[in-house]
Order: structure tokens, then C-alpha cells, then sequence
């Protein structure tokens, strides 16, 4: 429970941040809030040599608007999100979303940037980003680029972000669309065992595959004129949930069936 | 005004509660090193070779240490013969978290590093982590010197059958008391400072002056060298009586490091090396007549060992036997038991240790006769009720006397409370309504056994004896001290000895206080566990009180120049009864009391002490109804336990509101049980699957229902308290009302029993199953 040794650098600009990484390489690791990577760490499971502290970075703190899209910067914390006026205006999905990561000390620390670039597929957030087709920024030493949300995941634990950038902010439309997020918990404070959101016509699953993924064969019954019900039961093709001691795979397909329809109810009432 | 029976706010909560207590881990000592145990990986293997050589060359790192280093030391106290625990594995592992070495460094950061850098050499063995594993014809055996797994059989005493086959109907029944793991708030921990004037260690523990005994005689020191403190304890639930392997170890560490060293685990290390509890399966089986009458119950247990055989570990099916009859009056209770080692942590006692197995197991078995019945399972439990009248009531095990109790009381008033008539129209009307959630009802009626105990009931622990001790010291001012040898951790001892103490001695509250847990300053003391302490302590201490004040009566006397037969003791002060204003007050007493010049002649100076052992002529038998509606998500499965009512009869109520937070807290562990908590292990590998609180799921305050709470007040006839003990109660009770009220939300889909606990995918199983089958 006590991490191998590291070397702690507290930078206050990305410029800063982008340094230490081409300083060290492999060897390091951002960290915002903590909560994924830490964990990690105390288990020996993640081993960086370096730990490079984004949090105290202003830029990367914040809600802000630009054009038709909400940006949120990486290192703002949940409980930001959960609670901003703006946010919750203009984008309800994110921010019940946020309101249903783990428990208020967890939201009080942990960072959307830091729940994204973790990629862990029962996490919340990533599974609304995706379903509103967020696009994030990254900064590398040669400069930034987008990555869609859809490309953003890529396996495990794993993202399209390459080890010299770091993730700038994730920016969401501010089209009002429909929206639900329902989450399966075992026990009320928890990772998913299966979530589904909806935003406008899209639909996005958690815990379904090694990472968050799309339901598409929903969307494209519905885009069919499939009524609800119809179109929830196609909620689990092309998954490959896991089974573990909280669900087996043929639950967590229940359960995403389920609860896509319970999702898209919800969002159909919300018109 | 009487304090007892009073919601007095508790004495222990101003220090508590803003941070200002002091744990073990707290501690730190000048000079102080830490300690950290390098742990099997594998669940079943034996030691080629340990490498310890880059450990040693971390700087930092002052020694590891291996089972060569203590071979001139027993294994650990207690367990069977020649199957003993050693303090650390001996040639061959036997779980996944086994303690094999043991590193002391600078920093608890140093040690870490040098436990990562110890490499161990393994021969790997096939694992059994299961019952049915461990018994295969084919097994890997733990102990191949014993020839089985199984170490301890006790058969049937005489034939059960022709009773069987006398009643109209019988049912048979297989449940499993799953394995749980205990998770107190604090993990275990210790810390030893064995220097020129002996021993003192520091030790999160429930029974100070029992780990003093054992700790002492491991070492070959005497007692009075060997000093146990356990300063505030967070939460032990039984696991803190265990021998654990650190607290003999760490002082030799200090003695050869010569620094004090600090022990503390993580959760993990916690889940791992601290004992489970529970891990029975039960063949069960009931004769009854077509009124419901019991006539005939046959219980046989197999206990889960674990690893080793801890001495509470062998003793839980015994609990369980003991009450395999619950509160009914059932003819002929026959019973059996075995126990078998497992490559998995060991099992030893958890809250309620036995009795919540056994009040399962009944209660489920009730439940099922009303099935078969057709007979209401409210009705069911009062036909073979014991009476009021019954008591005492000897059951089919002459060491259980029930002495007091009234159930049908019990089940009046949680029927009342849980609007049973209502919740069953409830349920008819949601059944064939798709929309809304199945209902169930169910019950449980129990009665448990606490108050150890009886002379001879504990020393069968490996305790020195079974009463309990105090010690009441008055000072020159008035203000007294109360030594209790129980050591509270979360109770709030402090507060009922207290109230207690206050209303005997006409003392205010707040001028009395308790001290604990710390052999050096308590005379001697069993321990807090088998819900004793208020019965035992509590009732110590009244009766301690009422002989200190007969003394401090014939000072007050003396100064008065009145007859101590007119005294009346209130409020810190003497006065006389009939004459206004003639009074002395305590202080002026006590100061009396060591002031030879005013004493009369027949009291010395420091007359106003006085220390008693309370020894008990039998337990004492708590009981109640508890009574639970869950509503279940017919697409999910999900059960929530939407009502529980919860009617305890724990006899003289000193406190109403520490009783119902003992009652919160037990079935917030019941419920966890139910619903949530299971130990689980790789069959495979043996490896543990659940060992953080990410994968092992205890529940949190949204996941509980706000209970509805209600007594009935039998007194306990073998204490001058009539009190009964409450601490294990809800984690007794809880679990079969929960249970019951599941399979009662699924009967219609000829649902009998399921196992616990009751996750969504095993209700969502029996729903698509069922519905299936009917379209």
C-alpha cells in the first residue's frame, strides 16, 4: 500500500508540463486529482518514475464557452462540473454525470481530465462524453490537436493520448439535446456495473467492452422508426462485457438492454 | 433522577468526535522503526528458498526476519495439537497472505521497498479453497501428518430418525453462511517497546490482560514485565481477539533492533491476514405436523477452519449447535458438527460468532414449514413458541438455559410496528401489476446467547476465567475512577458505567471516569466481546458501588453525627432523611476518608476503595422479532430493503440510545451479509478475489433502510442489572428477516430458499427463469 519511490514535480504552466515530459519520458505520469493513478501506484500496479502535479495549472481550470461548444478544461474537478451554473445550463447530461462519480470526497479531488485519460470503461464520464461526441484537445511539444470521442478510447485503460501530452480540455456541444444517464450499482456508491447514456439520438454504453462504446444498432433502429423497446433490445450487440464477482457477461447484457430503454424513456420524456 | 434507562450522550464522543483520540497508529515514539510482513502469494505452496539479500541492502532496512529466526519459540497459543500456528509459515504456505518474513526499516517507505525486493522460491501445491475442495477423496491435503482436512468431527449423539419418521411431513434444507470478511474502521495494528525495564506494547485489541497472559508466557517473561495498552480501538467485532502473529512477533523485533517497533496494516494486508468469519454450510432438516408444529430439527454444520484452527474459529459451530433450536419448542434438536482446513485466510469469530448461523438456519427452516404448510409464517412461529411460562427453558443442550423472554410479546409488537396486514394486501396488489416492484415480507424471531459467561465458559477460549472486574477509587475530592477490565472499542462502556456507577454512588456524572485497556493500571480484566460487558461490568460495578457506599455512609455519619441508616446520597452530597439541611457532601467525605483524625474508628485511611470479579451463574439470552419488507426491481432483480422493523429484548435497558446504536450498526452488518458481503476466492487458484473494498462490497448509509425500532423488556434474572447484552444482537437478528422476506417476494415462482448474499443476478436468474417457464 505504499507506492515504489518517485520523484514529485509541481509544474504551474502546460509549457512547464510539456518539459517534464520530454525530460522524462516513459518514466513519468500527470497527475490531477489522484484518484485513478494513486491507487494504482499504492498497489505498485503503476510504477512512474516521475509524477508531474497538473493541478495547480489556472489554463487548465475552468468552464468556458467558444462557438457552439462548452469547454471544460482538464483539471476541473468534478464537483466544478457537477455544480456550475453554466454547466448545468447548457449541458444537464455532464453535469448529472459528474454528480454520480463515486462520493463528494471523490468529486471534491478527482479532475474530468484525469477520469478520461484513466479510460476505464465503467467510469461515468467517459461514457456521456462519448454518447455527446465530445472532442478533446491535447498539447504536444509540436503544438495541439483534437481527438473525437470516438477515437479518443482505444482499449483498456488506454487513449489516444501519446506519453509527451497532455490533455488540454474536452469540449461538449451546447445543441440542447435529450438526454438520460442510467446507472447500475450494486451498492449506491460505485462504479458502474453497466451505464447507458442518451443524448439527442445517440447512445453510449459503459462497462460493456474494454472501453466505452456506442450502441449503434440502437441508434440506427431507432433512426429506423423502431420503437423504444425494439430498439433497446439491439443494446448489447457487438458488446463483450467482462464477468467478474459484481456481474457476469450475460447480466451486464440484461442490464445494458435495460437500461438503454429506461434511458431512452427517460429522454423522450425530458423532450 | 435515575440515570439508567436514561439517552445519556456519551462520554467518549467530545474526544471521538473532533479528532482528539489516540489509536496505535498515532503513536510515535522516539526512535520508532516500522515493520511490514512479506506475504505469501501463492494460496497453497511450499518454500524452496527465501532471498533476502537485496532486501538487506537498501539503506534503511535494520533486518528480515524468517520462521528460522524463531524456532526457539512456540507457534502461536491455542489451535489443535500439532497442528499449531506457527508465528510465521514454516516450510510450507497455507494462504495467499500468509505472513512468511518480516522486514523492520527506518520508515514505513523503506520497508515497503524492501518487501518488494524479498524473493521467494516456490513449489507451487494445488490449492483447496472450498469445503467440498478440501473433502474430495483426492485432496490436497494442508496437514498430511493428519491424514484429512477435515481435523474435528463431533457425530450425532443418538439416532433422530424414528422422531423424523413419526411426523406428517418433513423438509430438508441446505444453506450456506457465507464467509465474511470483518473490516473494522482500524486495521490491526501494535506497537512494542521492549527495552531494559521490560516489555510494553501498544495493540489494537479487545482483551488487554488475555494478550498480557499469552504474550508473556510465549516470551518467558513475567507478567508484571509485560505491559499491554489498547488505547482507543476502532471497531474489532471479534477479529481482535485473535492471536495474530504481530504481537509476538513485533516485541522480539524491538527487543533485537533495539527500538520501539510500529505495526500497522493496510487495508488490504488487513483483508487478507485478519480472520473471516461465518463459512458454515448447513444440512438441515425438519419434521413438522400439518398444524405446523415442530417436532423434530436436525442440524449438521461444516465449519470453514480457514488455514489453521484458531481457538474461536472451533469454537463457532459449537455456538451454532448450541442454538440450533432458536426461541421454539421443538421436542427432539439433534445436531452434529465438522471442521475443515481450507488454503484461505483462517475463520475465527465475527459478531454474533456462531448464533447468527444458527438463528439462519432455524428461521429459514421455520419459513419453510409455513410453506409446506400453507400456514401464515407469523402463525407458524407462535404455535412453537417457548411460552413465558417455560422459562427457564432447557434445551437440547444442557449448557443453554434460556432464562427469560417473551416472544410472543416479540411478534405482537413487530407485527404491530411493521403494519403486516397492509404490507400483505401490498404485496397482492403489486404481484400481478408489472409496474411495480414484487414485495416480500419476512421475519425473524430469535433469541442468542451473550453475557459470557458462566464460570468455565470462557476459560474453553483459552481465557484465565470468565467473570469480570472493576475497581472503584474515590479521591479526596469526591470525583472517582472506575478500572474496568473489559476493554471497550466503540461500545460506550464508559458511558454506562457511568450512569450506573452515578446513580448507586450519588456521584454526578461528570465527576466519574473509566480507564481501560492498559494491564499496568487495571488490576486484571477478561475483555469486551460476547456482549458481556454491560451484564458483567455493569453488573460489577453496581454491586461495587452499593459496598463502597455502605463505608462511605458510615463517614458521612460519623460527620454528621447521624445514623447511617437515615442517609440519603444524592447529588454529590449526604443528607438526612426527615431533617432539611443536615448534610455533608461527597467531597468533604471523601477527603474524610483518607484523614485518619475523622474517621470513625472501626475505617482506616483509603477505606473508599473497592474491587470486585462479577462471576455469572449462566449466559444471558437476548431476543427479539425483527421484521423486513424489500421491494425487488422486476427487470434488475435489485432488492431493497424498503422497511425493517427491529424489536429487541435485551432485559434492563441502561442506555436507550447507545442500545439502539449497537442495534444500527448489527444489522447494517446483517443486512451487509444479506445483501452484499461474501469473502470470495479463486477455485481454481485459491487466490482471493475480494481482498480491497473496491471488489468486497460493504455497503454504505444510502444502502440502508431507517429502522423502525420497538422493545419489550424481560429482566435478566441472573444479574442485579437484568441486563442482557446487546452488542451482537442485530447482526443475529437481521439476516434471516431479510432472507426470508426475499424468498417470500418469490414464492409464487416456487422459490424455497437463496443463498446469501442476495445480489441482483442471482433474483434476475430466478425471474427470467420464471417467466420463461410461464409464457
Amino acid at each position: 500500500m505504499i507506492p515504489a519511490p518517485f520523484t514529485y514535480l509541481r509544474v504551474g504552466s502546460v509549457q512547464e508540463a510539456l518539459d517534464a515530459l520530454a525530460e522524462y519520458g516513459d518514466d513519468a505520469k500527470l497527475l490531477a486529482g489522484g484518484h485513478s493513478l494513486i491507487p494504482l501506484m499504492k498497489y505498485r500496479l503503476a510504477t512512474p518514475k516521475v509524477l508531474i502535479d497538473i493541478s495547480g495549472i489556472a489554463e487548465l481550470s475552468g468552464v468556458t464557452f467558444e462557438g457552439d461548444s462548452l469547454v471544460i478544461g482538464a483539471a476541473t474537478r468534478h464537483a466544478i462540473v457537477e455544480h456550475s451554473p453554466v454547466v448545468k445550463e447548457h449541458c444537464r447530461l455532464l453535469a448529472y454525470t459528474a454528480s454520480l462519480v463515486g462520493d463528494p470526497q471523490v468529486r471534491n479531488r478527482g479532475t474530468i481530465g484525469g477520469s478520461v485519460a484513466h479510460g476505464d470503461s465503467a467510469s461515468d464520464l467517459p461514457v456521456s462524453l462519448l454518447a455527446m461526441d465530445a472532442q478533446f484537445t491535447a498539447q504536444g511539444r509540436n503544438g495541439t490537436r483534437t481527438i473525437a470521442a470516438a477515437d479518443f478510447f482505444v482499449g483498456f485503460w488506454q487513449t489516444a493520448l501519446t506519453p509527451n501530452e497532455v490533455l488540454i480540455n474536452i469540449k461538449v456541444p451546447l445543441a440542447k439535446q435529450r438526454w438520460s444517464y442510467q446507472k447500475f450499482t450494486i451498492r449506491s456508491q460505485d462504479w458502474a456495473t453497466v451505464s447507458s447514456a442518451v443524448y439527442g439520438n445517440a447512445v453510449a454504453l459503459g462497462a460493456m467492452a474494454d472501453i466505452p462504446i456506442r450502441a449503434r444498432d440502437v441508434e440506427s433502429a431507432l433512426l429506423q422508426g423502431a420503437d423504444i423497446s425494439q430498439a433497446a433490445l439491439l443494446a448489447d450487440h457487438n458488446t463483450s462485457p467482462s464477468s467478474d464477482t459484481r456481474a457476469s457477461s450475460d447480466y451486464r447484457r440484461h442490464l445494458a438492454r435495460v437500461l438503454t430503454e429506461d434511458g431512452l424513456r427517460e429522454a423522450l420524456a425530458r423532450n | 433522577m435515575s440515570l439508567v434507562g436514561a439517552r445519556v450522550l456519551r462520554k467518549e464522543d467530545p474526544r471521538l468526535l473532533t479528532g482528539r483520540a489516540t489509536f496505535v497508529d498515532d503513536l510515535l515514539p522516539a526512535n520508532c522503526t516500522f515493520a511490514q510482513f512479506i506475504v505469501s502469494e501463492h494460496a497453497h505452496a511450499d518454500i524452496r528458498h527465501i532471498d533476502i539479500s537485496q532486501a538487506l541492502q537498501i539503506p534503511g532496512v535494520l533486518g528480515v526476519w524468517t520462521a528460522l529466526d524463531f524456532r526457539d519459540y512456540p507457534d502461536l497459543p491455542g489451535g489443535l495439537p500439532d497442528l499449531e500456528r506457527p508465528p510465521l509459515a514454516t516450510g510450507r504456505v497455507r494462504w495467499a497472505g500468509e505472513p512468511i518474513a518480516v522486514v523492520v526499516a527506518e520508515d514505513r517507505y523503506i520497508a515497503a521497498d524492501a518487501v518488494a525486493a524479498v524473493k521467494i522460491d516456490y513449489n507451487v501445491l494445488p490449492a483447496v479453497s472450498t469445503i467440498r475442495a478440501a473433502l474430495a477423496p483426492d485432496a490436497q491435503l494442508l496437514f498430511p501428518q493428519h491424514g484429512s482436512n477435515c481435523l474435528v468431527t463431533v457425530p450425532m449423539l443418538d439416532d433422530l430418525d424414528r422422531a423424523m419418521e413419526a411426523c406428517d411431513e418433513r423438509a430438508q434444507l441446505r444453506v450456506v453462511n457465507q464467509r465474511c470478511a470483518v473490516v473494522p474502521i482500524e486495521t490491526m495494528a501494535c506497537l512494542a517497546d521492549w527495552n531494559i525495564d521490560g516489555l510494553t506494547m501498544w495493540a489494537t485489541f479487545q482483551a488487554p490482560h488475555h494478550l498480557r497472559n499469552k504474550v508473556s508466557a510465549w516470551l518467558n517473561i513475567p507478567q508484571n514485565q509485560c505491559r499491554i495498552i489498547t488505547p482507543n480501538v476502532g471497531g474489532g467485532f471479534g477479529a481482535k481477539i485473535v492471536f495474530a502473529p504481530e504481537f509476538f512477533i513485533m516485541p522480539l523485533l524491538s527487543k533485537w533492533v533495539g527500538r520501539p517497533v510500529k505495526f500497522s496494516q493496510s487495508r488490504t494486508e488487513a483483508m487478507l491476514q485478519m480472520t473471516h468469519g461465518r463459512d458454515q454450510e448447513h444440512d438441515l432438516e425438519v419434521g413438522f405436523d400439518r398444524n405446523g408444529r415442530i417436532k423434530a430439527l436436525r442440524m449438521v454444520v461444516t465449519q470453514n477452519l480457514g488455514a489453521y484452527a484458531d481457538p474461536t474459529g472451533l469454537g463457532l459451530p459449537v455456538l451454532t449447535n448450541w442454538m440450533a433450536g432458536g426461541c421454539y419448542k421443538i421436542a427432539k434438536v439433534q445436531t452434529a458438527f465438522r471442521c475443515v482446513v481450507t488454503n484461505t485466510t483462517p475463520v475465527a469469530a465475527y459478531r454474533g460468532a456462531g448464533r447468527p448461523e444458527a438463528t439462519y438456519a432455524v428461521e429459514r427452516l421455520v419459513d419453510l414449514v409455513a410453506r409446506r404448510t400453507g400456514i401464515d409464517p407469523v402463525e407458524v412461529r407462535r404455535r412453537n413458541f417457548i411460552e413465558p411460562q417455560d422459562f427457564p427453558y432447557e434445551t437440547h443442550n444442557k449448557a443453554v438455559i434460556y432464562d427469560s423472554g417473551n416472544f410472543p410479546a416479540l411478534m405482537d409488537e413487530c407485527v404491530r410496528l411493521l403494519d403486516y396486514e397492509t404490507e400483505r394486501k401490498r404485496q397482492e396488489a403489486f404481484r400481478n401489476d408489472s409496474s411495480k416492484p414484487l414485495i416480500g415480507i419476512g421475519f425473524s424471531t430469535w433469541i442468542e446467547i451473550a453475557g459470557f459467561g458462566p464460570n468455565g465458559s470462557l476459560e474453553g477460549f483459552g481465557h484465565l476465567a470468565s467473570w469480570e472486574s472493576t475497581q472503584i477509587r474515590i479521591h479526596p475530592d469526591g470525583s472517582a475512577t472506575i478500572f474496568i477490565g473489559s476493554a471497550p472499542h466503540g461500545q460506550g462502556t464508559e458511558t454506562i458505567v457511568s450512569q450506573i456507577a452515578s446513580d448507586e454512588l450519588g456521584i454526578s456524572f461528570d465527576r466519574i471516569n473509566i480507564v481501560y485497556g492498559d494491564t499496568g493500571t487495571v488490576i486484571q480484566g477478561i475483555g469486551t466481546l460476547g456482549s458481556r460487558s454491560t451484564p458483567m461490568v455493569g453488573s460489577a460495578t453496581k454491586v461495587a458501588s452499593q459496598r463502597l457506599l455502605e463505608r462511605a455512609k458510615k463517614i458521612a455519619g460519623h460527620l454528621l453525627e447521624a445514623s447511617e441508616d437515615d442517609l440519603v446520597v444524592a447529588d454529590d452530597s449526604f443528607s438526612v432523611r426527615g431533617t432539611p439541611g443536615k448534610k455533608v457532601g461527597w467531597a468533604d467525605v471523601a477527603l474524610a476518608s483518607f484523614q485518619p483524625l475523622r474517621l470513625p474508628p472501626e475505617l482506616q485511611a483509603g477505606t473508599l476503595e473497592e474491587r470486585l470479579f462479577h462471576e455469572s451463574p449462566n449466559f444471558s439470552y437476548p431476543s427479539g422479532a425483527y421484521g423486513c419488507v424489500v421491494e425487488i426491481d422486476r427487470r434488475s432483480g435489485k432488492v431493497r430493503v424498503a422497511k425493517m422493523v427491529l424489536i429487541d429484548d435485551c432485559g434492563t435497558v441502561i442506555n436507550p440510545l447507545l442500545a439502539e446504536g449497537q442495534v444500527h450498526g448489527g444489522v447494517a452488518q446483517g443486512i451487509a451479509q444479506a445483501l452484499f458481503e461474501e469473502m470470495q476466492y479463486d477455485p481454481s487458484t485459491g487466490q482471493p478475489i475480494t481482498s480491497n473494498l473496491i471488489d468486497y462490497l460493504i455497503p454504505s448509509a444510502p444502502d440502508l433502510p431507517n429502522y423502525i425500532a420497538g422493545r419489550v423488556n424481560t429482566p435478566c434474572p441472573n444479574n442485579p442489572l437484568g441486563a442482557k447484552g446487546i452488542g451482537e444482537s442485530g447482526a443475529i437478528g437481521s439476516p434471516p428477516a431479510v432472507v426470508n422476506a426475499i424468498v417470500d417476494a418469490l414464492s409464487h415462482f416456487g422459490v424455497e430458499h437463496i443463498d446469501m448474499p442476495v445480489l441482483p443476478e442471482k433474483v434476475w436468474k430466478v425471474l427470467s427463469t420464471a417467466t420463461k417457464g410461464s409464457t
